[in-house]
């Protein structure tokens, strides 16, 4: 049950970025009956879910919902932006409650309920559903609501019938009747289901005469409350294929007894085709059908061909070319989503997939082992050996590849949550703020999305809070009152570069220079250029906010910011125009499971340094390398000393420190943009390497980040730089000179 | 393989360290492999020779000698290592040479002897009289565990 009910979460989650999407969508105009009918869908299926699992306050509230949405896709009401607006914040509180129900905590039940009223009264028809519907949603309200006419042959409520644009009343060629028998199983009442709503939904597909068959209904007595003992038979005429009445019973499938027949004699005779079975024994079926017989209502080209081609693409539609209804049956799959089932997509468990990296990885370093065997053999470089093997790496290259972007993501799933997060900044700011996203489709591996929504949230929230200016300063200033933020990715160059931009003021450098003197990050008489002062706004403890609002202006900003990006091996730098706004720039590693490193020797094994951490290298002279304190030594660099750290005697591999004069600095920047220099004997080169985790197998070791393999097959350790400078006689105080344009990885 | 006797038995994998002999359980034994160099970890304790390559796993080495407190072992082509599940963990067992395979009852396995000290209460098992030869039963969990004490 557990689990069942983790994969209804997880498809929460689903349904709830497909309801935001959707939502926005709408907001932005598009009345695409596709685009409601997913949000509406999404919602029900929550609905449904959660009634499976008796969840009631997100069954009730979803149902307000629902029935809000109902109207808006059945024309009662229009989506204009004041009815979205209420609806995005209604999407907000479902996933509230879903998330409550999940994890617990407190729900917001003045907010659930002022927006329950808000929905309510969207709706056109509040009287008709009156009070919390869904407790009565249960099988009873279906009992009372529907089985009333007892005369069978009557039609049902006769403003249902003719439901919707298409109503019936064209009874020419190209329609034909059907007969929907529906039994409702006990389960499909349980899951929240509705019948009303599946038989008002039929209505809407065009004529309907509804009969109930209450013969299964037992006496009073052994009436079971729950049981569900009604069946109903619809006649419907209608121009739509049967698969098009199928999907109103999308959601009740398995939980129903359903029949979909051609009723009586047809208009057309081939209008069986639209039986949504294409077997073989159908194919034949059609064509059996005498043409000329075929021919006579509409047809006006070859009668045969029409067939033929509805059942090998599918489409059903072939008996109606000449009476296409407008609007709905124009456009192909109209109500349905032929896409998404077409695709096709699979749950995976994520161990699997790691798996299946680490054996790629294997892969590559066995080729690598090999191709080192082969030439050490002496195999000249044009023989079919080592042409095999070439083969082999670009086959081994390749399934490293296909293998990696299983992991890899769209960054949408991090960026559907900044709307939100925008209209909650906005609203406690005060600020209107329009949010416009640029690459949603942009992957990247699963790992960095799930570490990238702290920092973006940061980020946008600093952006509107610190970034934007009141709608007032922004008039006065030729700007329109509503700010933009832009949240855009990309990739480029191997890497995915994430931007955080805003139309606001710009950095206030003469603010952020004072504020920087006046906690100490900077000399009063330093020198800065305008890229080293924006960069101040990463130090750790810089603020400028004068008054601590909710949002930010705690000091523990950009620098948790700029420190959670350098986890995953990126980098972040700000660009920013006075006046004009300011952007941010993320540059992150397309995935976790590989490192860019620096190959070098330490008096020991072979160890890895990586590259993002390193902002140079140098050749050390001994004039520059100066004794401080007991066994420390510092390097001047530029004017400024910089501590020197060996890291084969910090590693133990050693202990006579090397001459510098005979090694080579790396340059580096840790944690908190502490700076140091680490000696090494020598560099063999960069590579990008497989990072294996210690801990898996040992554990964590101090100065270790992880490890890896290399071509030869022996392991090399990845240098944990922070660690190794902070073993090395403890950190050096932070360099007041940031560092942008420096690193070039 | 020795016939394997009536009631409850257990099959054993023996090894050689030294002059000494010892085995541990075969359910825990993975695979035994040649000895290959391994990259050594900085500063952890002296019985974990580093870390090597198993198929794309990286797997500590454990010198049973030291860790027993026998020496540190100097191995050779000929050493190998044992590849032994710990729990959740892999882990490698320098040790000398494997001789048997052993299959013996559980009452054939003896408490060891009061005198033994912290260090081989930590380890042992039991012991085993097999033709006139002691062969002392491990238990693993203790081998990548608790090393602060080694380092006190």
């Amino acid at each position: 049950m557990a689990a069942i009910r983790d994969i209804f979460y997880e498809e929460c989650e689903e349904q709830l970025s497909a309801l935001e999407a959707g939502l926005l969508t709408i907001e932005g105009g598009d009345r695409d009956p596709e685009t409601v009918n997913a949000v509406f869908r999404a919602v029900h299926s929550i609905k449904g879910g959660a009634g499976a699992f008796g969840l009631e306050p997100l069954v009730r509230f979803a149902h307000v919902f629902e029935t809000a949405l109902d109207d808006v896709r059945s024309g009662r009401l229009t989506p204009d932006a004041p009815v979205v607006k209420v609806m995005l914040r209604a999407a907000d509180v479902l996933a509230d409650l879903v998330r409550v129900a999940r994890d617990g905590g407190a729900e917001d039940p003045e907010r659930d309920r002022a927006l329950v009223a808000e929905l309510s009264a969207l709706s056109s028809r509040p009287s008709t559903r009156p009070g919390p519907p869904a407790a009565a949603d249960e099988g009873l309200d279906d009992f009372g609501f529907r089985p009333v006419p007892i005369d069978l042959g009557l039609p049902a409520v006769p403003g249902e019938q003719t439901w919707g644009k298409q109503t019936g009343g064209k009874q020419t060629g190209g329609k034909q009747t059907w007969a929907v028998r529906f039994r409702p199983h006990a389960a499909l009442y349980a899951n929240g289901n509705e019948t009303a709503v599946l038989l008002r939904e039929l209505g809407r597909l065009g004529t309907v005469t509804i009969e109930l068959d209450a013969g299964a209904l037992p006496a009073f007595p052994d009436l079971d409350p729950e049981g569900a003992y009604l069946a109903w038979t619809v006649l419907l005429t209608t121009a739509l294929p049967a698969d098009t009445i199928r999907e109103v019973f999308e959601f009740v499938e398995g939980y129903c007894d359903l029949e979909i027949q051609p009723f009586g004699s047809t208009e057309e005779p081939e209008a069986a085709v639209s039986d949504q079975e294409f077997d073989i024994a159908a194919l034949i079926r059609q064509s059996q059908v005498p043409p000329a017989h075929a021919i006579a209502p509409v047809a006006v080209t070859s009668p045969a061909k029409p067939v033929v081609i509805s059942a090998v693409s599918g489409n059903p539609r072939a008996d109606e070319p000449g009476t296409v209804l407008p609007g709905r049956a124009a456009e192909p799959g109209a109500g349905s989503e032929p896409a998404s089932p077409a695709k096709g997509s699979i749950r995976v468990d994520l161990d699997r997939v790691d798996r299946l990296i680490d054996l790629a990885g294997e892969l590559v370093i066995n080729h690598a082992m090999l191709a080192q065997r082969v030439s050490e053999a002496g195999f000249a470089r044009s023989s079919a050996m080592t042409l095999g093997l070439t083969d082999l790496e670009q086959l081994t290259r390749e399934v490293q590849d296909s293998v990696m972007a299983i992991r890899a993501q769209p960054v949408k799933s991090v960026f559907q949550r900044m709307p939100r997060l925008v209209r909650e900044v906005a609203a406690m700011t005060g600020k209107p703020v329009r949010l416009v996203t640029e690459g949603e489709a942009t992957e990247v591996d699963k790992a960095v999305i799930e570490h990238l929504t702290d920092p973006l949230t940061h980020m946008i929230r600093n952006a509107i809070d610190h970034g934007l200016e009141p709608p007032a300063a922004r008039q006065a200033a030729g700007k329109p009152a509503e700010g933009t933020v832009r949240l855009s990715a990309r990739h480029s160059s191997g890497r995915i570069v994430i931007e955080v931009g805003d139309d606001g003021a710009g950095i206030d450098r003469v603010r952020v220079r004072e504020s920087a003197v006046a906690k100490g990050i900077i000399a009063a008489d330093a020198v800065l250029t305008e890229d080293e002062i924006d960069n101040l706004i990463f130090m750790p403890g810089f603020s400028t906010n004068a008054t601590v609002s909710d949002l930010s202006g705690r000091g523990v900003g950009m620098d948790v910011v700029k420190r959670s990006i350098q986890a995953l091996g990126g980098r972040v730098t700000i660009v920013s125009r006075w006046g004009q706004g300011s952007t941010f720039i993320m540059s992150l590693p397309l995935t976790l499971a590989v490192l860019d490193g620096m190959v070098v020797s330490a008096g020991g094994p072979t160890l890895v340094v990586p590259l993002t951490a390193i902002i140079e290298t140098l050749q050390p002279r001994a004039e520059n390398v100066f004794g401080f304190g007991e066994g420390a030594a510092v390097i001047a660099i530029r004017g400024s000393y910089i501590p020197l750290v060996d890291v084969g005697t910090a590693l133990g591999h050693r202990v006579e420190p090397l001459d510098p004069a005979s090694g080579v600095a790396l340059l580096i920047e840790g944690e908190g943009g502490t700076r140091a220099a680490l000696l090494v004997d020598a560099i063999q080169g960069q590579r990008q390497v497989v990072i294996k985790s210690l801990e898996t197998n040992y554990r964590r070791v101090p100065g270790i980040a992880a490890a890896t393999i290399l071509g030869d097959g022996r392991v090399a350790l990845i240098l944990d730089v922070d660690a190794v400078v902070a073993t090395a006689g403890g950190p050096a105080r932070p360099e007041p000179i940031p560092t942008a344009g420096l690193i070039h990885a | 393989m020795p016939d394997i006797p009536k009631g409850l038995s257990r099959e054993l994998v023996a090894f050689r360290i030294g002059d000494q002999e010892y085995c541990v359980d075969i359910m825990a034994v993975r695979e035994i492999r040649g000895w290959t160099p391994a990259t050594p970890l900085p500063h952890e304790p002296i019985y974990l020779r580093g870390v090597i390559n198993l198929r794309g796993a990286v797997l500590p080495i454990v010198d049973l000698s030291a860790r027993l407190g026998l020496g540190l072992a100097e191995p050779t082509q000929r050493h190998v290592i044992i590849v032994a599940q710990v729990g959740r963990q892999v882990v490698g067992l320098l040790v000398d040479a494997v001789t048997h395979i052993l299959s013996v009852s559980d009452e054939a396995v003896q408490p060891p002897p009061d005198v033994a000290s912290e260090r081989v209460r930590r380890f042992v098992r039991g012991l085993l009289a097999i033709d006139g030869r002691m062969v002392t039963l491990l238990s693993l969990d203790q081998v990548l565990r608790s090393t602060e004490l080694e380092a006190a």
